[in-house]
């Protein structure tokens, strides 16, 4: 990207001057290296995002922004209803509230290293994963509407996962007014088998060794210490949150006329807020959120019991639940007045600072729990939100490392046994029924996501905790 | 002028997938491209072509019908849990009736990637070039 098309504010915060089409300014927060690396695209989409009517202070992208659909991969963006604001369905994207929960294991990463092979082996056997697997879970039409409903207390109700996991759940669990007669019947009929599968590409699930700590006093209240194991899961909405993303994008990209929005990207297809299209597309993606903590929380259910085989003395106590790809209403400040808006965090994480009123009792004073997944050979971070984050990006962070290439070309340098055997010799062990899958995901595919991460720190969005490295991954 | 038989390719996107057909109608470029859908999965030659899955859709410009072409047979194979490797289109007046052959989904012979989530509208072109050849083409979220 040529640096030169923005204007630096500071070391940090790179911006795009306000041209007569936008509405607000664009703001990058990154180091200089990684905003030149970034797509010119980028800039572009920012751009396109800015003009969208009701948009609010600016339009953001956060340290690991690369080409998305309409908005950029790491873009916020958020709109004010009472301004004509919009709902974005590409502005959410095809895989609703994907998302990283980390988990304590109660047991040491020497404790994993003795019984490595055979975990590894249970846990693959236990969490379906790939193309074509299927969950244990076939819901009716009731219950997927219960499902949908309900979220992860569904899933605990159902007897899949704890009571206590889900105050560590961001809407403690439950998405409010979801509306499962929004959601189609396609949708429902893609998701029928898929409750408590892994799905494939970038999700994982990964017992981590907690090998670096930052911030002892937010590590220690978050249960962390050097030398502990975690473990990680990293996935979606699965195929109903697709076709939700499917059929609410053709319905906006139609309609967008008829509510004099002229759109610069028909991936951006959007509807105002308080028009019909855009409550039914609220209440569906509402669903969808539902439907992917509902599905963290059953895939939490077999790691339990993938884990209770193997080492009977492991406790998996969920730190928390972030998702990624979401619109949520929030109570944010704009000139000194509190403000209901409609922030849309597309491939960005909620990085709410201590003192915020969502937060569970145990975190309320120290801030919320940033979880950023990293490559399966290099490491993760767990990050906290901090009190700046509110006026720099409407608390918003980053949310991996991103790719820094294409899927064709990672498949064209690594071969998936080489990267499984060399992985394999560093002591990560790799289980997935998809050798190519594996050489798409290879590390060397992605950027260095401790660069991302020192970036957020810097620019004040969110703060290192800890970093841990793979132990074992299991990919779809 | 003859076309060879494979006339799909892929092209670069960031994290996903650019698919793209080509024919001597703009038919045979979306069933191309629909082959192109099934190569980001798997090798369109391993699968075979056992079972027809009725496909109609419509929308209101070509372009839109492409994608939404591409997403039915996403949808098809997601909820049969299927690979297709043949297709067939007949397009009258943006109303899309076809047919697509396939099978199955057979891990130890296919040995499938990825899964897709969806076509969506970037990148999203038909073009008839100056050769009289079509070409219709689109990322797809994997």
């Amino acid at each position: 990207m040529e640096i030169a098309l923005l204007r630096r504010e500071s070391e940090f915060e790179w911006h795009i001057p306000q041209t007569e089409s936008m509405k607000v300014p664009g703001i990058i927060y990154a180091t200089k290296e990684l905003v030149s690396e970034m797509d010119t695209k980028v800039v572009e989409q920012m751009t396109n995002v800015a003009m969208l009517p009701g948009i609010q202070k600016a339009s953001f992208a956060m340290p690991d922004a690369h080409w998305g659909y309409g908005f950029p991969i790491g873009g916020v963006a958020a709109f004010d209803p009472e301004e004509e604001g919009v709902v974005s369905a590409g502005g959410v994207g095809f895989d609703v509230s994907c998302g990283v929960r980390t988990l304590l294991t109660g047991v040491t990463a020497a404790e994993i290293e003795s019984v490595k092979e055979p975990l590894a082996d249970a846990l693959y056997e236990t969490i379906p994963a790939g193309v074509g697997s299927t969950g244990r879970l076939h819901l009716n039409a009731e219950e997927m509407d219960a499902m949908l409903t309900g979220g992860a207390k569904w899933a605990v109700d159902q007897g899949y996962g704890l009571l206590e996991d889900l105050e560590r759940i961001e809407e403690q669990g439950q998405m409010r007014e979801a509306k499962p007669g929004e959601v189609s019947e396609q949708a429902k009929k893609r998701q029928r088998d898929e409750v408590g599968t892994l799905g494939s590409g970038n999700h994982y699930l990964e017992v981590q060794r907690v090998d670096r700590i930052y911030e002892a006093e937010v590590a220690a209240a978050f249960g962390l210490s050097e030398g502990n194991a975690v473990l990680s899961i990293h996935c979606g909405s699965r195929g109903l949150g697709h076709q939700i993303g499917t059929d609410f994008l053709k319905r906006m990209v139609i309609a967008a006329p008829s509510y004099g929005i002229t759109l610069p990207d028909r991936e951006l297809a959007c509807a105002p807020i308080r028009s019909d299209l855009g409550q039914s597309y609220l209440g569906a993606m509402r669903a969808a959120i539902n439907c992917a903590l509902a599905n963290r929380e059953v895939i939490t259910h077999l790691a339990r019991e993938a884990f209770a085989r193997i080492l009977p003395n492991a406790d998996l106590k969920l730190i928390y639940d972030v998702s990624h790809n979401t619109c949520k209403v929030e109570e944010h400040a704009l000139n000194g007045e509190k403000r209901s808006l409609f922030v849309h965090r597309k491939g960005a994480t909620r990085a709410f600072g201590p003192g915020h009123p969502e937060l569970p009792a145990p975190l309320a004073q120290i801030g919320q729990p940033v979880l950023i997944g990293g490559t399966m050979g290099t490491a993760s971070y767990i990050l906290v939100g901090t009190v700046t984050g509110e006026a720099r990006s409407f608390s918003s962070s980053c949310h991996g490392a991103g790719r820094r290439m294409s899927r064709h070309q990672a498949t064209k340098l690594w071969k998936g046994r080489a990267v499984i055997d060399d992985l394999a010799g560093k002591g990560i062990l790799i289980r997935s029924p998809s050798s190519r899958g594996v050489a798409e995901e290879a590390p060397g595919a992605y950027k260095d996501v401790s660069v991302v991460v020192d970036a957020a720190e810097k620019a004040g969005l969110s703060k290192k905790v800890a970093r841990v490295t793979p132990m074992i991954c299991i990919k779809g | 002028m003859l076309l060879a038989d494979n006339q799909w390719e892929h092209f670069a996107h960031e994290a996903d997938m650019g698919v793209r057909g080509f024919g001597m109608t703009m038919e045979e470029a979306f069933i191309q491209a629909a082959r192109a859908l099934t190569a980001v999965i798997t090798d369109p030659e391993k699968v075979a072509a056992n079972e027809a899955v009725s496909i109609s859709c419509e929308a209101p410009d070509a372009e839109l019908l492409f994608v939404d072409w591409l997403n039915a047979v996403i949808y098809e194979m997601a909820i049969r849990n299927m690979l297709f490797s043949q297709f067939e289109t007949t397009i009258v007046d943006l109303s899309l009736n076809g047919q697509a052959w396939g099978e199955k989904v057979d891990i130890s012979r296919h040995h499938p990637a990825v899964e897709i989530k969806g076509a969506t509208y970037t990148a999203l072109r038909i073009v008839q070039q100056e050769n009289g050849i079509w070409m219709a083409q689109c990322v797809v979220d994997v």
